[in-house]
């Protein structure tokens, strides 16, 4: 199943992204690297590819240090703090896509944000968050992050409970104050933990869609378009060989970030254990 | 002071400092932790209730007041009936459960023969297998496939999809956890004459319940609410929730009807959120114990 799957199609993308197969002819035929060409010269390709790498980068940060900071908050078994678990948790079993709803109704112009700002300052604020184009990007990935923060939350929570109590007694007698413990001996503890935290925000983001599309749709002005919501927009246009491109691109790009990026990880786990 | 003893005796090993922190850090501690909750969690989920239960007039305001009259029922109605939710939990359900079941297990098996033979091709294969944890599928030329053997837009087409995309996610999982455990115990099965399916099915698959357990959660969570796949797989034949969801929300029909989404959000939600509170202790558990090794 992985193979037919997964393997054959990966393989037939590599070959449809030299043709010029589109709903609009019957045959399909093979031109070389045109694809690209078109793509890099409409400036698609590396605007589209930018704007992956930003989104991804400020989900991985946005998530990890979320998730870090309620790790370390909710790290005692109390009952409020297994309650406040809980609650966090509830982002991360919605689906995405109504977790962009939710949030476009709280940051969209005059939306819920606007209205509570303009009630606090007394007079009319639009923040208008969502038609930026330079932050449009940041915000969703923010959203993005604060979707899967309790996850990332539960999983240092998991990295805490292993680090082994006498250690921490041990510091504590040699008279390391909190701060100093949790820099010096809790987090590069935490390696295994941040490894595999980091790794699937980064690369899951790579393959994004469902936040992106319900809160901008790519908007405004292509300046929140990824990868993956190009190639949905070009196959609903019916431009199947732009659109395998693309995913093509997608899957080269995240090849080569995915193995340098857990080589790195990997590496930085060896040398504090 | 009682208190504090009690404490002090349930978790002497953990709370030996902190019997000794002044009872005013509890206090902002405490403090800190509802202020966040209030802070993140509050607004979104305040403004998704409120808003449900509006009529569309008071809705398109999207306030955080209360709405005059509380028309949630009404509107839960109204989406179950005109968007087709019934149609599309079964079409989720349909699609989430054979996923998660096949992935699982043949993922399991697979990662059994993977850990226990460390020939090359079998690390050729494990790399090749894993590899799909991270690469992103080729999702057009996956649909060409289909249409090209007829099972585009339909359940069983988008299940072989899910697991071909989801199995290398259970491989990367159980694989790592098999190879802690030892091989002897299988040994000596086999001695006693025990068939390669009968060792599997009574005592490796029990042992991997943690694992298991986790892959499970993370499978159910991805499969259930994605759309990315579903709107290229099924186009329009069939209907999930998260897929229907979207056509939903972005038909003319529903535009600016924000408490009609916000009710189906509230309605698509429940199934998980039911399954969540059910389970909540274990389900943390089970992420925390199996994530990391």
């Amino acid at each position: 199943m992985l193979v037919v799957f997964f393997i054959v199609p990966t393989v037939m993308n590599f070959v449809f992204a030299f043709t010029d197969w589109s709903a609009f002819k019957n045959t399909i035929d093979f031109n070389g690297i045109d694809n690209f060409v078109t793509l890099f010269q409409d400036g698609t390709l590396l605007r589209d590819i930018r704007t992956t790498l930003i989104y991804a980068v400020c989900i991985a940060i946005f998530q990890n240090t979320f998730g870090l900071l309620l790790a370390v908050l909710l790290e005692e078994d109390t009952r409020l703090n297994r309650f406040a678990r809980v609650m966090f948790f509830i982002p991360v079993i919605m689906s995405a896509l109504a977790v962009g709803y939710i949030w476009q109704a709280v940051l969209k112009t005059d939306g819920a944000l606007d209205q509570m700002l303009s009630a606090l300052v007394g007079h009319h604020v639009t923040t208008g968050l969502l038609g930026n184009t330079t932050w449009a990007i940041v915000v969703i990935s923010a959203i993005q992050g604060w979707k899967w923060m309790g996850l990332a939350m539960l999983i240092f929570l998991a990295g805490l409970k292993t680090i082994d109590a006498d250690v921490i007694e041990a510091a504590r007698i040699d008279g390391a104050n909190a701060h100093q413990l949790f820099w010096t001996i809790k987090f590069p503890l935490l390696a295994p933990a941040f490894t595999f935290n980091v790794a699937t925000s980064l690369l899951g983001s790579l393959n994004g869609f469902d936040m992106v599309q319900a809160m901008t749709k790519g908007g405004p002005g292509g300046s929140t378009e990824i990868l993956n919501i190009f190639v949905w927009r070009t196959f609903g246009q019916g431009l199947y060989s732009q659109s395998t491109t693309m995913s093509m691109i997608l899957f080269i790009l995240v090849a080569l970030i995915a193995l340098p990026v857990i080589y790195f990880l990997r590496r930085r786990e060896r040398n504090i254990f | 002071m009682s208190s504090v003893t009690a404490q002090y005796n349930g978790h002497k090993e953990q709370q030996t400092f902190k019997s000794q922190a002044p009872r005013w850090r509890r206090i902002l501690h405490n403090a800190t932790v509802i202020i966040a909750m209030l802070a993140l969690l509050a607004v979104p989920f305040w403004l998704l209730v409120v808003t449900a239960g509006k009529t569309q007039a008071e809705a398109l305001k999207l306030d955080m007041s209360l709405p005059d009259k509380w028309m949630l029922l009404e509107n839960f109605a109204t989406v179950i009936k005109d968007g087709k939710m019934v149609a599309a939990l079964f079409g989720s359900i349909a699609v989430t459960v054979p996923a998660v079941l096949i992935a699982i297990l043949f993922g399991s098996m697979a990662s059994w023969i993977l850990a226990r033979r460390t020939t090359k091709p079998m690390a050729f294969l494990y790399a090749l297998g894993i590899s799909g944890l991270i690469l992103p599928p080729a999702v057009v030329t996956v649909m060409m496939l289909l249409k090209m053997i007829g099972l585009s837009g339909t359940a069983l087409g988008m299940i072989c999809v899910y697991v071909g995309i989801y199995l290398s996610t259970v491989i990367f999982f159980v694989t790592g956890f098999i190879r802690t455990i030892p091989p002897s115990l299988e040994e000596s099965m086999r001695v006693d004459g025990a068939k390669p399916a009968r060792i599997f099915f009574t005592l490796i698959l029990p042992l991997l319940s943690p694992t298991i357990a986790t892959a499970t959660i993370l499978l159910i969570l991805y499969i259930w609410n994605d759309v990315f796949y579903a709107l290229f797989i099924l186009s329009g034949k069939m209907s999930t929730l998260p897929l229907n969801l979207y056509n939903v929300a972005s038909a003319g029909l529903y535009l600016n009807n924000w408490h009609l989404i916000f009710a189906y959000i509230i309605l698509m939600s429940l199934p998980l959120l039911i399954i969540f509170a059910a389970a909540q202790r274990k389900i943390i558990s089970g992420i925390t114990g199996g994530a990391v090794k």
